[in-house]
């Protein structure tokens, strides 16, 4: 058998039987320890079904980390292998936003974070028009804002926390 | 059932259902249009909106809605800019786009049109024909023939992955079964897996799922490698007539594919996109010599049958969502998705117990290909004006809308950092080209099969549920046959292949 190199899928399905086999291990060995004993009686326990899929799961990543199953390599609609030449800057600077935005959404308030995530949303993807940035994130804001709040009637708070103080 | 089909017309042509139905499609034909966003991606930006109407009528209406509206806006954007949207409308491509090439843009979105109308309303009459009849056999299913079922669903969905990706997709319907699997099931007053974190006590949010397992990384892509959308303007479509003899010409195609598209559809796993290969593929091996000639240059016929197929396939895959609530394709989970948070259990009992669900969305199938036809084509124009709204723009919008969606289900800021979490992971999955609808189907299955199998381990004592019901037996051998066959053929061709090569 040939020698083949680890691609990008053996190696996801690597992780993944890892991720299998500690879900396995609290599934067979953790799991029926605080079971009731009227519960032992019972054919099937809170930990049957998960025992089932663990070993599903090591079954079919076991067959795709070796290569039991051939397969044509299949370059989809990005190849991982020339991830540098792809805009991956500025992906990572979205994703850093998303995590900045989860984290400021209360202590912000709706408005604020929101806009703010729009505009540096555009920043960060190279717009550098601030004079259409800034009134399309602002307008945007409070008309999704109207939406969710008065139609759907969904509360959101609209300010930064230091407004409802006292409140 | 004519009581019923009364109720849901009353349901469906409210005002209220009017409005939700045309802004559904228009909403869908927006969005689908933009290359890169799917229509999966479309209803979970839409599935918060849906819900917090409250009525799961008017949710579903909506959702279909939007689900036919992007399929349409996907061919809107295939023809145009050889760009497709959506993968169902990948086939329309082939032909439509060389018309445009042509100067007959307006003729080939027409065909379009007409073509999707006419396989959505077929399909809308298929579908009310074999829904009740497949819902009354269902009645006849225990807790282990559903069990089986769902089996047979998630197997159908690996064995269509395509050659070589079977077991991945069967890694990743475990990986999604094993994700259900976290939080306090309704069986086992337990929380499993939670690790000690009490947000995970309720179990992941089905929306955030979602979310992350299309939205985002669509969106990552579209960041990634910015595809060039050429500049749409008027003059471009116009003259959006067709002759009495084209519309001669096509109207057989039609009829073919519209019942070929819905059968396909309703099988689990199947689904538009396959509809739409194979509906375009069979009619150039039946077309006369002179017009196969034509299939892949323009030819009306090669246009009409992957619209026909694609929108009959939409319709088909109502079928199993409706009557047995096993839903065949990612959409169609995220509908059934969508349901159940309604407090709405899709299955055989829907008919019986709430037919004024089940009737006004076959109702509001037709209202929707209709508004289609008669509201979308000839906005076209201006809706394909979207197709210019630079991507700067754009692409916060949609990142913000998946944030906004998994927000609103749970009031959660913790949920928005699990939806990071898992879009990233999806992103990597998707590079590796892990399939990523069976994990989410899994997942929106994985309470359900659970609960069946559980039952019938406790009616039955153990396993003895599988040899005892034959029915069920003979379920769970169809599912390993569709598990095992494609590999048994990937290998016997293999061999055939080897041995031809050792002769040379």
């Amino acid at each position: 058998m040939e020698v083949r190199a680890l691609t990008l899928d053996r190696w996801t399905a690597f992780i993944l039987m890892g991720i299998c086999l500690l879900y396995g291990y609290t599934a067979w060995f953790n799991m029926d320890a605080g079971l009731a004993p009227f519960m032992q009686r019972n054919p099937i326990w809170p930990s049957t079904f998960p025992k089932l899929l663990s070993l599903i799961g090591l079954f079919t990543s076991f067959i795709i980390l070796f290569g039991l199953e051939r397969s044509e390599p299949v370059i989809g609609d990005i190849d991982y292998r020339r991830l540098h030449e792809y805009k991956l800057g500025q992906a990572i600077g979205m994703l850093v936003l998303m995590v900045l935005y989860a984290l400021t959404l209360k202590p912000l308030g709706f408005l604020v974070a929101t806009a703010s995530f729009l505009i540096l949303g555009a920043y960060i993807l190279g717009e550098r028009k601030w004079i259409i940035m800034i009134p399309v994130g602002v307008i945007a804001t409070f008309c999704v804002w109207y939406l969710v709040s008065e139609v759907l009637e969904i509360y959101m708070r609209p300010l930064p926390l230091i407004f409802k103080l006292g409140s | 059932m004519l009581e019923g089909m009364l109720i849901g017309l009353q349901t469906a042509l409210s005002i209220k259902m009017l409005i939700v139905v045309i802004g559904g499609c228009l909403i869908g034909t927006f969005i689908g249009m933009l290359p890169g966003l799917g229509p999966m991606s479309i209803i979970a930006i839409m599935i918060p909106v849906a819900i917090s109407m409250g009525d799961p009528a008017a949710a579903l209406i909506l959702l279909a809605g939007v689900y036919y509206g992007a399929i349409f806006g996907g061919s809107t954007s295939s023809i145009l800019l050889n760009a497709p949207g959506v993968a169902g409308t990948v086939a329309t491509s082939f032909d439509g786009y060389p018309m445009t090439r042509q100067g007959k843009a307006g003729k080939a979105l027409t065909i379009a049109a007409i073509s999707s109308f006419c396989g959505g309303t077929i399909g809308a009459i298929l579908l009310m024909i074999f829904a009740p009849m497949l819902s009354s056999v269902a009645l006849l299913f225990h807790s282990a023939e559903y069990f089986a079922l769902m089996i047979v669903g998630l197997s159908a969905i690996a064995a269509f992955a395509g050659t070589g990706q079977v077991s991945k997709a069967v890694l990743m319907t475990t990986i999604g079964l094993m994700m259900a699997t976290v939080g306090q099931g309704a069986l086992f007053n337990t929380p499993r897996f939670t690790m000690g974190i009490m947000d995970l006590q309720s179990g992941f949010g089905f929306i955030t799922l979602a979310m992350a397992m299309f939205a985002l990384p669509e969106a990552l892509f579209l960041i990634l490698r910015p595809r060039n959308i050429a500049e749409v303007s008027n003059g471009d479509i116009k003259n959006l007539r067709i002759s009495s003899s084209e519309m001669r010409s096509i109207a057989p195609v039609i009829g073919r594919q519209s019942i070929q598209g819905f059968f396909i559809g309703v099988l689990p796993g199947a689904g538009a996109t396959i509809a739409s290969f194979l509906g375009w593929a069979v009619e150039r091996n039946i077309a006369k010599k002179e017009e196969q000639d034509q299939f892949g240059k323009g030819s009306i016929k090669g246009l009409a049958a992957p619209e026909t197929a694609n929108n009959a396939a939409c319709t088909g895959s109502f079928v199993p969502l409706l009557t047995l609530g096993i839903p065949g394709s990612g959409t169609t989970a995220i509908l059934l998705g969508a349901l159940i948070a309604l407090n709405v259990s899709p299955g055989p009992r829907l008919m019986l117990d709430e037919p004024q669900i089940f009737w006004s969305v076959i109702i509001s199938m037709y209202i929707g290909n209709l508004v289609l036809l008669v509201l979308n084509l000839p906005l076209i124009p201006y809706i394909a004006k979207v197709l210019s709204v630079p991507r700067n723009y754009l692409i916060p919008f949609i990142m913000f809308f998946t944030l906004m969606g998994a927000y609103i289900g749970q009031n959660n800021a913790t949920e928005l950092l699990l939806l990071v979490a898992f879009g990233i992971c999806a992103t990597a999955l998707k590079f590796a080209n892990f399939p990523l609808a069976p994990l989410l189907i899994g997942f929106i299955l994985g309470g359900m099969l659970e609960d069946n199998f559980s039952r019938s381990m406790q009616l039955y004592d153990g396993v003895a549920f599988i040899w005892e019901r034959p029915m069920t037996l003979g379920l769970l051998i169809i599912a390993a046959i569709l598990i095992v066959l494609p590999r048994w053929r990937a290998h016997r061709a293999r061999n055939q292949h080897a041995e031809v090569a050792d002769g040379d």
